[in-house]
C-alpha cells in the first residue's frame, strides 16, 4: 500500500506515528495544566504553596503545550503524510525527521521545565523561555528544509492549494517566531513593543496555525470524499486574501491601548476585511460537501474536519463583531476572549487533528480502529464540553464587562463570576473524560500486533 | 493550479513584511522622537513608598538592598519586574487604563504611550486579561504592609480573592524575603509618576523634582 521512490518509502508512518503520539501526550499535560487552573478560580488548587507548581506558571504550561506540543506535533505529521503523497516525493531524509522528531520533544520538556522554574517569557503565546528560543528557530528551519524538498524538487505538473498554503506557512513561520520572541523582548520596549507582541499573538494563529491548517484541510477531505474541491477560483480568492489580510492586524489585541489609534484603525478594517475572505474559503468546504453530508454522519474524520469549520465560521463572525471599537468597550479583558481562544485553537485546530488522528493513526500503527463507538463517545463529549465552555465564557465575559463599566467594586465581579468559572471547570471535565476514551482508543489500537489496515476504507465508519 | 512554488514562499515574506511594516514599524516611527530612558534614570528619584519599605522591613531590607537609594530602587525595580515576569501577573493583571468603560474613574488618568518608553517595558507588561484590577495606577493606592499581606495570603485581606499566595516569596517566620521586597517596591513604583490632578508633570524630565508623595 506504502509506494516507494527510489527505493526510499514514501510516507514515513513510523515518523507519524512517534508525533501522533507526541501530540496526545502533550495535549494531555496541556489539559491537566488548564483543568489545575481553573480549581485556582474556586480557590482549590490543589498544589496551592508549591513554587514550581504556582498557577501563573502551570497556565503557560496550559497554553504552551496546547499551542507547540499537541497543535505543532500533530500538524508535523499531517505535513508528513500529505506533502510526499501530493509531490510524490519522500521528505529530504528520513534522518532528519527523526533529528527534528527528537529535537522537538526536547524543546517541549526544555519549556516545560523552564516555564515551571520560572523562566517563562512575558510575551503572550511566546513564553518558550529566552534559552530555549534559539533552539526552537533551528529546529523551524530544518523543518523547512525537510518539509519543503519535495515541494521544490516535485515533477508534478503543478502545486495543489494545499502546497500553497505550505510554502506560505513555511516562509511565515520563522519570521513570525523571531520577531515575536525577539523584539519585544530585547529592542523594541513599552507600546511599539505592545504592537510586535500583537501581531506576534495573531500571526501565530494566522500565520502558522491557520495556513497548515487549511493546507490540510484542503488535502484530507477531497481525499476522504473522493471528489474534488468545489471551486478552484474560490480557493485562489481565500489564500490570497487570507495572505494580504491577515498579517495587518495584530494591533487589534490591544485596541484602546496607547498605540497609534491609525495602527488601531487599520487592524480592525483589516480583521473585518478577512471575515469577508474566510467566509469564502468556508463556502467552497460547504460546497464540496454538497451532495454529500451523509459524510458527516458516516465518516468521523468528516465530521471533526466540519464541525471544526463550523466552529471556524462562528469565531471569524464573533471577531467581525467583537474587534469593533463598540464591542471591546466591554468585552476586552473579559473571559469572552477567553472562550474565543477556545473555540480557536481547540474547537477548530483541536477539531481539525481528532479528525487527522481518526484517519491517520489506524495507517500509522498498521491496525483498524478496535472500537470506533468510543471514538464516537468522544466526539459528543468534546463537542458538547467545548460548547458549553464557550456559551459560558462568552456570558462570563458579558457579565464582567458590564460589572466593570458599571463601577461597581472589583470584588462584585469576581463574586459574580463564580457560577461561571464552576461551568467553565464542569465542561473541562467533560472534555477531558472525553479524552480519556480517546486516548484508551488509541492504546488499544496500537498495542495489538500490526495487520494491514483496510486503507481503502478512507476512514473508520463511525459506529 | 500554479506551477511555481517560490511564489507562494516570496508571497509569504512579502505579505509578512508588508504587515509588519503597518502594524509593527510605524507605531515604532511615530514614537522615534521620544527618548527611550533607561532604568537608572526611572529610578532617579524612588517614591516615598521604598522609602518606607527600607522603614518598614529594616532588616530584611539591610540585607538586600543596603540602604533605600537610587541605585538600589534600580536594582529592586528590575527584580520586582522579573518576578512578575517569572509568575506570570500578567495572566491576571493588565498594566494600561483605556479611554472607555468608565476606566479612568476607577484606576486614574488613562495611559498615554510615553509612560511606556523606557527599559522597564522590556518587554512591555499590557496584559490581555483581567481577573484582578490593572495595576498601572496601583502606585501609593495601599501601603507596603497591605502588599505584603496580600502577596502572602490575599484572603487575609480580600476575602472575595481568586488570587495565589506567593508564600515563597516570605521566609518561615513569614518575613519578606528578596521577592518580596523587590515586588512590592515595582507594585509601588506602577504609575508613582503620575501625580493626581497633573498627568503633565508625569512627562517632565528625569531632571525635574520627583514627586513628594506617591498619591
Amino acid at each position: 500500500m506504502n509506494a516507494t521512490v527510489e527505493g526510499r518509502l514514501l510516507v514515513r508512518y513510523d515518523l507519524i506515528r512517534a508525533h501522533l503520539t507526541a501530540a496526545a501526550a502533550f495535549m494531555v499535560v496541556s489539559m491537566l495544566g488548564g483543568l489545575s487552573y481553573s480549581f485556582q478560580l474556586h480557590n482549590l488548587y490543589p498544589f496551592s504553596g508549591i513554587e514550581w507548581l504556582s498557577p501563573g506558571r502551570v497556565r503557560l504550561v496550559h497554553t504552551n503545550m496546547a499551542a507547540y506540543g499537541f497543535i505543532a506535533n500533530a500538524f508535523i505529521a499531517g505535513l508528513l503524510f500529505a506533502i510526499p503523497r501530493l509531490t510524490r516525493r519522500p521528505i529530504l531524509s528520513d534522518a532528519l525527521g527523526w533529528v527534528i522528531f527528537g529535537a522537538w520533544q526536547l524543546i517541549m520538556v526544555l519549556t516545560i521545565v523552564g516555564q515551571l522554574l520560572g523562566y517563562g517569557q512575558a510575551i503572550e503565546w511566546g513564553e518558550t523561555p529566552i534559552f530555549v528560543d534559539p533552539l526552537v528557530m533551528v529546529g523551524l528551519v530544518l523543518l523547512v528544509i525537510n518539509m519543503a524538498a519535495p515541494i521544490v524538487t516535485t515533477k508534478e505538473e503543478g502545486l495543489y492549494v494545499s502546497l500553497w498554503y505550505f510554502l506560505a506557512a513555511f516562509a511565515w513561520t520563522g519570521l513570525v517566531y523571531f520577531m515575536g520572541n525577539y523584539l519585544p523582548q530585547f529592542w523594541v520596549p513599552g507600546t511599539a513593543g505592545a504592537a510586535i507582541t500583537g501581531l506576534f499573538i495573531h500571526d501565530l494563529v494566522g500565520l502558522f496555525v491557520t495556513p497548515i491548517g487549511w493546507g490540510l484541510m484542503y488535502f484530507f477531505v477531497p481525499m476522504l470524499l473522493r471528489k474534488p474541491i468545489w471551486s478552484h477560483a474560490l480557493s485562489l480568492i481565500g489564500f490570497w486574501g487570507i495572505a494580504f489580510f491577515y498579517p495587518m492586524q495584530g494591533v487589534h489585541h490591544f485596541l484602546f491601548s496607547p498605540i497609534p489609534m491609525y495602527a488601531q484603525y487599520g487592524a480592525v478594517i483589516a480583521t473585518i476585511a478577512i471575515e469577508v475572505v474566510v467566509l469564502t474559503v468556508i463556502v467552497n468546504f460547504f460546497g464540496t460537501l454538497h451532495g454529500r453530508a451523509e459524510a458527516m454522519r458516516g465518516n468521523l474524520a468528516i465530521r471533526w474536519f466540519y464541525t471544526g469549520m463550523i466552529f471556524y465560521g462562528i469565531t471569524c463572525l464573533q471577531c467581525a463583531f467583537h474587534v469593533t471599537l463598540t464591542f471591546q468597550k466591554i468585552i476586552h479583558f473579559t473571559d469572552w476572549v477567553v472562550g474565543h481562544a477556545h473555540m480557536v485553537m481547540f474547537g477548530v485546530f483541536g477539531f481539525w487533528i481528532f479528525g487527522l488522528f481518526v484517519d491517520l493513526w489506524p495507517r500509522a500503527v498498521g491496525r483498524d480502529w478496535v472500537n470506533p463507538r468510543l471514538l464516537t463517545m468522544h466526539y459528543w463529549m468534546t463537542t458538547i464540553g467545548l460548547v458549553l465552555m464557550i456559551i459560558d465564557l462568552t456570558a462570563a465575559g458579558l457579565v464582567q464587562g458590564f460589572s466593570w463599566a458599571s463601577l461597581a467594586p472589583w470584588s462584585e465581579s469576581v463574586i459574580a463570576s463564580q457560577p461561571f468559572w464552576i461551568a467553565r471547570t464542569f465542561s473541562g471535565l467533560l472534555i477531558i473524560a472525553g479524552q480519556a476514551l480517546f486516548l484508551y482508543a488509541l492504546w488499544i489500537t496500537a498495542r495489538e500486533p500490526a495487520v494491514t489496515p483496510s486503507l481503502d476504507r478512507a476512514a473508520v465508519e463511525a459506529a | 493550479m500554479e506551477r511555481f512554488g517560490a511564489n507562494f514562499l516570496i508571497a509569504g515574506v512579502v505579505t509578512f513584511l508588508l504587515g509588519f511594516f503597518l502594524q509593527g514599524v510605524m507605531p515604532i516611527i511615530t514614537l522615534r522622537k521620544v527618548p527611550v530612558k533607561t532604568v537608572e534614570e526611572m529610578a532617579a528619584n524612588p517614591p516615598d513608598s521604598f522609602y518606607q519599605l527600607a522603614e518598614d522591613y529594616p532588616v530584611e531590607f539591610q540585607k538586600v538592598y543596603g540602604e533605600a537609594n537610587p541605585q538600589s530602587f534600580a536594582k529592586a525595580l528590575r527584580t520586582g519586574r522579573d518576578v512578575y515576569v517569572a509568575e506570570a501577573c500578567w495572566h491576571c493583571h493588565s498594566q494600561f487604563v483605556r479611554p472607555v468603560s468608565n476606566e479612568d474613574l476607577r484606576f486614574g488618568p488613562v495611559s498615554t504611550a510615553e509612560e511606556y518608553q523606557n527599559d522597564m517595558f522590556l518587554p512591555h507588561l499590557f496584559g490581555t486579561r483581567r481577573i484582578g484590577p490593572d495595576l498601572i495606577r496601583e502606585a501609593g493606592k495601599r501601603s507596603n504592609d497591605w502588599q505584603m499581606a496580600h502577596l502572602y495570603d490575599p484572603r487575609s485581606v480580600n476575602p472575595w480573592s481568586v488570587m495565589p499566595g506567593y508564600v515563597w516569596f516570605f521566609d518561615a517566620d513569614r518575613r519578606p524575603q528578596e521577592r518580596a521586597l523587590a515586588l512590592v517596591a515595582y507594585l509601588q513604583w506602577l504609575g508613582s509618576w503620575v501625580q493626581p490632578g497633573a498627568r503633565q508633570a508625569a512627562m517632565a524630565p528625569a531632571a525635574a523634582p520627583a514627586p513628594g508623595g506617591a498619591g
